[in-house]
């Protein structure tokens, strides 16, 4: 089983979010950087579906700038055997340029399965992967929150609203993994040595300018400061009458 | 002259709320450049058709076959991306729901436009403009699309339906063939127990926390959402620890909401909840700890014990109701 995982580098979910000085771009002073949670659950489905076929391969790509070297070496550490890098300084927000060069980066590769997250926490695009399948002609089933191979043909399920989406489907496909899945495993010290070693090749990605331009990003609008009605039982009328006559949403 | 095309999505037979939404952003945005807003419904046969020009609809697309009854990825993505092909669209609008975000992708990588994703705003100003919530709706990018053609996401609640009636002007369109090798197919959908409302759709949500204790205790929010016609929903510490389903979990690793009304019981406030819900329009909290950060970003607190104040909330919003 030769399993590809497209990861990214993303600040981490719990760093505060600054507009840099031009208005268009985050600030990243300070700003931690990690392994895309998403991406997570694609590596450790990658590396369990491989233990359980008791070979294969697990090849982790991803595009971004030198410091994604760290992400990808994370995934290495997990006990991922390969990784690239496609060295872009700055990606876009249209994610068709990137589906393109990743696309283009797995061909040839010979891959049973091609593994996304469902999105990146940073632009929650919610788009490479598919656009990837699409771009390959293969068959992908997005936001997997279960997922069963055996004998070439796959079994996913996904959540949709007020239920859940079995789809079947051939190998080779693409999966886009959502929390639920598994749970990551964290590298043990063993594995982080070990990722010192492991191959990665790092290379230009030709990304393509796409067709979204930012206009600013700003601070989300601040919520008009709210009251505390009251304390206890005794302030529940008045917290309907608001509802109802304030706020008329009752 | 351009034109906008909405993709509007069915469940059994009928369009969803998601779809008037997607609609109303059309026709909007159809309107802003002097073209016509159509719509496109892929579904099996039955499909009112009025429903759309009720909302706003020059022209309405049926690609009708029983076999397109569930979502089927490939067969939809060929449908939608053949029809928008064949026209004249400066934008695609779908609606950002587990279909339309599996779905715009691929229409967009098919098209080879850019897709802007769950977006709450699409206007034009020189161009298609939208406005995205990112960083777990820690900032907003203003995003200005430089294609001829796009494809944009709306996220559910973000858009109020308007009714804008035209006259019902319908042409059937072929369903694509679904017999290549290499698709996935889509078999069923499994219903949970409780046939309930989604927290991503919901124009209310009644979301719970670790305040309550334990499973049984939701018992109190199931009522409170029943008073007030709304959606359960659930904060990441009561879902890790069982007592309720993943799907119900809202903030950066569960659901992104924007209902009209939500109330936060017995939720602290982290700010990976509270990611989840900074577009929601009216906040409620009850906890019993004034220093709760979810205070901070609610329109209404009321600081006391769950258990004394939610029945008595319950009991006084169906009265009101009633009244
Ligand atoms: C990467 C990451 C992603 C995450 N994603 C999410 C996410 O998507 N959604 C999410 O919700 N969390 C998420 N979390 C977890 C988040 O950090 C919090 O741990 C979680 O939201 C806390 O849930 P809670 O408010 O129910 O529990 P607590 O923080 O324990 O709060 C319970 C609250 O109940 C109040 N209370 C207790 N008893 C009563 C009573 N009798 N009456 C009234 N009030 C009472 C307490 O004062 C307290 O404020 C994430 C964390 C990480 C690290
Ligand atoms: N720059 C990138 N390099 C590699 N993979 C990426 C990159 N951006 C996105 N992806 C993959 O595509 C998924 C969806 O990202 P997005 O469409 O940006 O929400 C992510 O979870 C990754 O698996």
């Amino acid at each position: 089983m030769k399993i590809a995982v497209c990861i990214k580098r993303v600040p981490d979910s719990e760093a505060r979010i600054k507009v840099a000085a031009d208005g268009k771009a985050i600030d990243e002073t300070g700003v931690k950087f990690v392994l895309n949670p998403y991406d997570e659950y694609a590596v450790e489905e990658a590396l369990k579906l491989k233990e359980g076929a008791g070979a294969g391969e697990v090849v982790v790509v991803s595009i971004g700038p030198d410091a994604a070297q760290e992400t990808i070496r994370t995934a290495l550490a997990m006990g991922a055997d390969t990784g690239v890098l496609l060295k872009a300084d700055a990606v876009g927000l249209d994610p068709l340029p990137v589906a393109k060069v990743l696309a283009a980066e797995l061909k040839d590769g010979g891959y049973d399965l091609v593994l996304f997250g469902k999105m990146a926490i940073d632009d929650s695009s919610h788009g490479v992967g598919p656009m990837v399948a699409e771009l390959l002609g293969l068959p992908c089933v997005s936001a997997v929150a279960h997922l069963e191979i055996s004998d070439r043909t796959g079994k996913a399920e996904r959540e949709i609203e007020g239920g859940v989406e079995v789809v079947e489907f051939g190998l080779p496909a693409v999966i886009t993994a959502d929390k639920g899945l598994n749970e990551p495993r964290y590298p043990a010290l063993r594995g982080i040595m070990m990722a010192k070693k492991k191959p990665l090749e790092v290379k230009d990605a030709a990304l393509e300018p796409g067709g979204i331009e930012v206009v600013r990003l700003s601070p989300p609008a601040e919520r008009k400061a709210g009251r505390i009605v009251g304390e206890g039982p005794d302030a529940v009328s008045a917290l309907v009458e608001a509802l109802r006559n304030e706020a008329k949403v009752l | 002259m351009a034109n906008v095309i909405a993709v509007l999505e069915q469940r059994e037979g009928a369009l969803k709320r998601v779809s008037h939404e997607a609609l109303t952003a059309a026709r909007g945005l159809a309107d802003a450049l002097g073209g016509e807003a159509h719509a496109l419904i892929v579904g099996p046969a039955g499909i009112d058709a009025g429903d759309a020009a009720t909302y706003g609809a020059d022209k309405t697309f049926m690609a009708a076959d029983d076999a397109l009854r569930l979502y089927q990825a490939d067969r939809y993505a060929q449908i939608a991306a053949a029809q928008v092909g064949a026209g004249d669209y400066a934008a695609v609008l779908v609606p950002a729901t587990a279909l339309g975000k599996d779905l715009a992708p691929r229409i967009a990588a098919k098209l080879g436009c850019p897709l802007a994703a769950d977006v709450t705003s699409v206007t034009h100003e020189g161009g298609v403009v939208v406005t995205r919530p990112v960083f777990a709706g820690k900032a907003n990018y203003t995003l200005r699309i430089t294609a001829q053609r796009c494809v944009v996401s709306l996220r559910p609640n973000a858009v109020m339906p308007a009714e804008a009636t035209r006259s019902p002007a319908v042409e059937a369109v072929a369903g694509a063939s679904g017999d290549k090798a290499a698709v996935a197919k889509t078999l069923e959908i499994k219903q949970p127990e409780r046939a309930a409302q989604d927290v991503a759709e919901a124009a209310v949500v009644v979301a719970g926390g670790r305040g309550l204790k334990d499973a049984e205790s939701f018992k109190l929010i199931e009522d409170l959402a029943d008073a007030v016609g709304g959606a359960v929903g659930a904060s990441r510490a009561v879902v890790d620890a069982g007592w309720r389903p993943h799907a119900e979990q809202v903030g950066q690793t569960g659901k992104v909401v924007s209902p009209n009304l939500y109330f936060a019981i017995g939720i602290s406030g982290a700010i990976q909840h509270l990611a989840g819900i900074r577009t929601a329009k009216t906040i409620v909290a009850v906890n019993k700890d004034p220093d709760a950060p979810i205070f901070k970003v609610a329109d209404y607190g009321i600081v006391g014990d769950l258990f004394e104040i939610v029945p008595r909330l319950t009991e006084e919003i169906r009265r009101a109701k009633e009244g």
